[in-house]
């Protein structure tokens, strides 16, 4: 099952990503990324295609560039000093560092969870509310009204808080919170909800109604998530990319990764030989 | 059954156990069917009755197996080549227990032949018979401790000289039959040995097919499978 002769991590030589990085329904398509911190170079011609509608789980040890990658994609890096990136970013075949892309509605479009549950210290509706207003995506209090229930509706979170709509989201549970920030994301429509290790403050329970959430979110959205729950990753995507010391290593349909990867580093990262 | 070692010790050792425990209960449906050809052959019954008893152990180590491997799903979670190699336990040590059925039920005939003090004849064919189950058994249990699929593949194939070798015991069978029907009830439990002898090729074919899932990730059960593409 396992050559032996493999057994040094380092000896494992990393030419280019195997699997099928490829397909055919591109949202997003990276070409030859490479990306610095000053002169740290974090990610190593990393080639990709982000299918539509569809979740892409990345993986890898700490460190491995998979969060610099995500960050890439919706140009969080910008605000990074020393931070450089070169080669294509595709979205929809526009290229997202263009010199006219302006990074704000590129985030509109591309829109992020992150780890921590963040809210703004506003009330549950603000919370909400506050990117459509700055987007201008309502023209009154009604239809704010309804784009505010129909985003918690999509994030399921509004049987839970439609009493308490002015209340202040910090006082929510831990995954209420979460589900708070994708309705905040959802509301100002994004195509694309980049997710960085979203459940990894929740517990269980909160964690399978988030990755329900995400599938149900995949319909409509094309979703890039990190994680470092591998069963996470299983669990919720149909694609999974492997990252390793900024290598990306191997991408494939989930369920041959977790089954028959074709990469040994990757099957290493699976079943825990190496952290 | 070689692997890498995991970062918990506490798993790397469940897997080893495991995965000695298969092999150890390969030796012991191994060294039951080599009684149980033994005994058809020689029509020793002391033996025939050993091999008939002694099945419970096989059993027992079979159930211990299977709740190991259990515990180790609902504890690791194993994936990619780990899960392939729970999987492929579990279902090699069905096949395994099942030979060991096979074995007893030889043991049970031989019992019955040598209580009628008649000589069966057959010598010559059932010889050739086990000892080709006995040799495709060892190779196919080979092939599983050194994860060799090189070898499970030229089990695969050799099954069918197994089942060539069955037919023509059984044409002898049924000409015997034929020449006096007072032989036909004898004649019966040699026919079920053979059939026995048969079957354990088949679940010999079968750990072979497993041992190539395990390493390969290919399913080839129902198909041809040549090692050499890929």
């Amino acid at each position: 099952m396992i050559d032996i002769e493999k057994r040094e991590e380092f000896d494992i030589e990393i030419d280019k990503t195997v699997g099928k990085p490829f397909i055919d329904d591109a949202k997003f398509s990276t070409r030859n990324v490479d990306v610095f911190y000053d002169d740290k170079q974090a990610i190593f011609d990393a080639n990709i295609d982000i299918g539509k509608n569809q979740i892409i789980a990345m993986i890898g040890p700490s460190g491995c560039g998979k969060s610099t990658f995500l960050r890439c994609l919706n140009r969080m890096n910008d605000t990074i000093q020393g931070c450089h990136i070169s080669g294509d970013i595709k979205l929809d075949n526009e290229d997202i560092y263009h010199k006219h892309q302006d990074p704000v509605l590129l985030r509109a479009r591309v829109g992020m969870v992150f780890q921590k549950p963040n809210p703004f210290p506003k009330s549950i509706y603000d919370n909400v509310a506050y990117g459509a207003k700055l987007h201008g995506l309502a023209s009154n209090k009604i239809e704010l009204d309804e784009l505010v229930e129909k985003s918690l509706i999509r994030a399921g979170l509004f049987k839970e808080v439609k009493d308490s709509l002015h209340k202040p989201g910090t006082g929510l549970s831990g995954g209420q919170q979460q589900r708070l920030c994708i309705a905040r994301t959802i509301a100002i429509d994004p195509e694309v909800i980049l997710m960085d290790e979203p459940t990894s403050a929740l517990d269980p329970i909160a964690t399978a109604v988030i990755e329900e959430l995400m599938i149900d979110l995949s319909k409509k959205y094309t979703i890039a998530i990190v994680t470092h729950s591998m069963q996470q990753a299983a669990r919720v995507s149909q694609r999974t990319a492997y990252f390793h010391m900024g290598h990306l290593v191997e991408v494939n349909d989930t369920n041959t990764v977790f089954t028959n990867p074709e990469h040994q580093l990757t099957e290493n990262y699976i079943t825990g030989r190496f952290g | 059954m070689e692997t890498q070692q995991h970062i918990s010790q506490q798993y790397n050792k469940e897997l080893e156990s495991v995965k000695s425990k298969v092999l150890n209960m390969g030796g012991m449906v191994e060294a039951q069917v080599e009684s149980a050809v033994t005994a058809l052959i020689e029509q020793d019954d002391e033996l025939a009755k050993k091999v008939a008893e002694s099945d419970y152990k096989i059993n027992k180590i079979e159930v211990e197996i299977d709740e190991n491997c259990a515990q180790l799903i609902a504890k690791r979670q194993p994936a990619a080549g780990d899960l392939r190699l729970i999987i492929a336990i579990i279902k090699v040590i069905t096949d395994l227990e099942r030979i060991g059925d096979e074995a007893e039920k030889i043991g049970r005939h031989v019992q019955k032949l040598v209580s009628t003090e008649d000589d069966i004849g057959m010598h010559a064919e059932l010889s050739s018979l086990g000892e080709r189950v006995i040799a495709i058994l060892h190779d196919a249990l080979d092939a599983l401790a050194r994860m060799d699929i090189e070898q499970a593949a030229k089990v695969v194939e050799t099954d069918k000289q197994i089942d060539e070798e069955f037919n023509r015991v059984s044409r002898v069978l049924v000409t015997h039959m034929m020449e006096d029907p007072r032989n036909i009830k004898n004649m019966l439990h040699v026919t079920w040995c053979a059939r026995a002898l048969e079957r354990i090729g088949d679940h010999s074919q079968n750990i072979c097919e497993y041992v190539i899932y395990l390493v390969k990730g290919q399913d080839v059960r129902h198909t041809e499978f040549n090692p050499d593409q890929q």
